[in-house]
């Protein structure tokens, strides 16, 4: 292995191109949602202009742009918080052996692997059996939750089968409350991990459809008003649309990367200069 | 924190997946023996929806294209997470890097699906990007129409969206085999191709079978991308199923709902007897 052959470089050819495959679609449409105004849903570009931006933001033009973006990211966040804390509460509960614990954990596993349009259908039916109006800040919370919490609970799980529990003991031998071990020595080590289960159930939130179908209600999330347009938008409108979403999808993934890094550099700083 | 009990801090968890999930899922098998009419869901148990579902030879037929797709974007999907993730594992040697292009190929799952569909739209549109390279080049003289909103289109997205999920586990399962086990089978004279077929791919065997249940259950699931990438001239069971919510019929759909969830948890099971994933636990 490692020595550079042939068929290391045929290897490194063939990630290059599935890299392409990959991301050279998005660039395409990033490209296209510059269109002049004259300009169709594919190349040439006739011009230039920040024209299917500005059309973006006339509301009778393409929906409720707005109202669906601000309401997908006060969704989003509510996600993260309740994601974030749900899983690292269950991944501390999982390090000690409690009832049921096989079966919670089968039915995260089982969530995990459950068609979305499933447990769309299912939360749809049962609000409308109970007669209770649903609504993205409710029932959608609740199924975006089904698919943010299997994902952060592994990442908690593979965290805490990774962890020094010598670490523990030492603090707890120095006197600390269970409290104070929790604080000052279990969250500084998995904090950039709790990052990444935030980044999780955000994104995953921002752009879940299927789940979303039947338990966002009356008012639309973007990714809803987004399939809307799909059927009846046939401009470059769509590709601004499009090339803004994904645009805000990578600054919070790039935030939450930087947001690690400078959590790692801080430890290592702190710990260089207490020797 | 020894202080709180550990049931109680995985109840919170234990809620949410019992009222969203369990409940649902439950609300979905009862409904499916329900009655129903145009306007209201009539209580009951009646077995016609399901003699609606199976009894239909399009319900069969659906099937079995939903399974094609589910079999080609498998096989596709193995063939390049896999090359993917070797290369990654065993031919990037600088660990930054590794991490790098793992991270490269991880992120755009983190993006919108309904937009990464649209974003195929230039390339395989009437005027699209491979229809100008084909004419331009002389290939052919009309634009080729099966490009998008057909099977191919289908298949194309599915690819791109889910060969990720192949990728991630066969590459953290790789990662863990011992690099002694590919030198001592150099060292017994192996070829590269022998190390490969012979200690790799049996090692990399659980990575495949999380691989394979991810894909196959968001294929058999999907209605989105079929709907959307065929426009509306392919079927699939999940769009079978929002054609059902659509016209309100719940418990049709339910019905479908309770197929293919058996579907899917037989094929799940299945995978789950050939490899054994305890230890990736």
């Amino acid at each position: 292995m490692g020595r550079r052959g042939p068929a290391h470089w045929l290897l490194a050819a063939f990630f290059g191109l599935f890299v392409l495959f990959l991301y050279g679609p998005t660039v395409t449409i990033a490209i296209l949602s510059f269109q002049g105004p004259e300009g169709g849903l594919t190349f040439p570009m006739r011009g230039v202009s920040m024209h299917w931006f500005a059309n973006l933001f006339e509301t009778q033009a393409v929906g409720d742009f707005g109202g669906s973006f601000s309401r997908s990211i006060a969704l989003a966040c509510m996600v993260t918080g309740l994601t974030v804390a749900i899983s690292l509460l269950a991944g501390l509960a999982f390090r000690r052996r409690f009832f049921g614990a096989t079966a919670l954990f089968y039915l995260t596993v089982a969530s995990l692997i459950m068609p979305s349009i499933l447990v769309s259908l299912g939360i749809g039916l049962m609000f409308n059996i109970a007669d209770v109006q649903p609504s993205w800040y409710g029932s959608a919370l609740g199924a975006h939750l089904t698919w943010t919490l299997p994902f952060g609970v592994l990442i908690m799980l593979a965290v805490f089968n990774r962890f020094d529990r010598a670490l523990e003991e030492a603090a707890r031998d120095l006197g600390a409350s269970p409290w104070q071990v929790f604080r000052h020595v279990v969250l500084p080590l998995i904090a950039p991990s709790l990052i990444g289960v935030g980044l999780f159930g955000f994104t995953l939130s921002y752009d879940e459809f299927a789940r979303s179908l039947m338990s966002a209600g009356s008012d639309n999330t973007l990714p809803l008003e987004i399939y809307g347009m799909t059927t009846n938008v046939t401009t470059p409108v769509l590709y601004a649309l499009g090339t803004l979403t994904t645009a805000f999808s990578f600054l919070v993934i790039a935030s939450c990367l930087v947001g690690v890094m400078t959590l790692r550099r801080r430890r290592l700083a702190s710990g260089r200069a207490r020797g | 924190m020894r202080a709180i009990p550990a049931w109680l801090q995985a109840t919170p968890l234990a809620c949410v997946l019992g009222v969203f999930l369990l409940v649902p899922i439950l609300t979905v098998v009862v409904v499916s023996f329900w009655d129903y009419d145009s306007t209201r869901l009539i209580p009951g148990f009646v077995l016609e929806n399901y003699r609606e579902v199976l009894g239909e030879p399009v319900t069969w037929r659906i099937y079995l294209s939903t399974l094609r797709f589910a079999a080609i974007t498998w096989a596709i999907t193995l063939g390049v997470g896999f090359t993917v993730a070797y290369f990654l594992a065993f031919h990037v040697t600088s660990t930054l890097w590794q991490m790098v292009f793992f991270q490269l190929c991880t992120i755009p799952f983190l993006t919108s699906n309904i937009i990464r569909m649209i974003s195929w739209i230039p390339f395989l549109g009437r005027n699209g990007l491979i229809n100008q390279a084909l004419q331009g080049m002389g290939i052919t003289d009309h634009p080729l129409e099966f490009l998008l909103f057909s099977d191919f289109a289908v298949m194309l997205a599915f690819v791109h969206l889910y060969t990720l999920f192949m990728v991630v586990p066969i590459f953290n399962t790789m990662m863990r085999i011992d690099r002694a086990l590919i030198e001592a089978a150099r060292d017994a004279g192996a070829s590269g191709w022998a190390a490969v077929t012979n200690v790799i791919i049996p090692l990399s065997l659980p990575g495949v079978a999380i691989g394979s249940i991810f894909v196959v259950t968001l294929v058999m699931g999907d209605f989105i991308t079929v709907r959307l990438m065929s426009g509306g001239q392919s079927a699939s069971v999940g769009v079978m199923m929002s054609n059902a919510i659509a016209l309100l019929q719940y418990p049709a759909a339910a019905a479908h709902a309770v197929v293919l969830l058996a579907v899917v948890l037989l094929m799940v099971a299945a995978i789950l007897r050939v490899v054994d994933i305890r230890k990736e636990l």
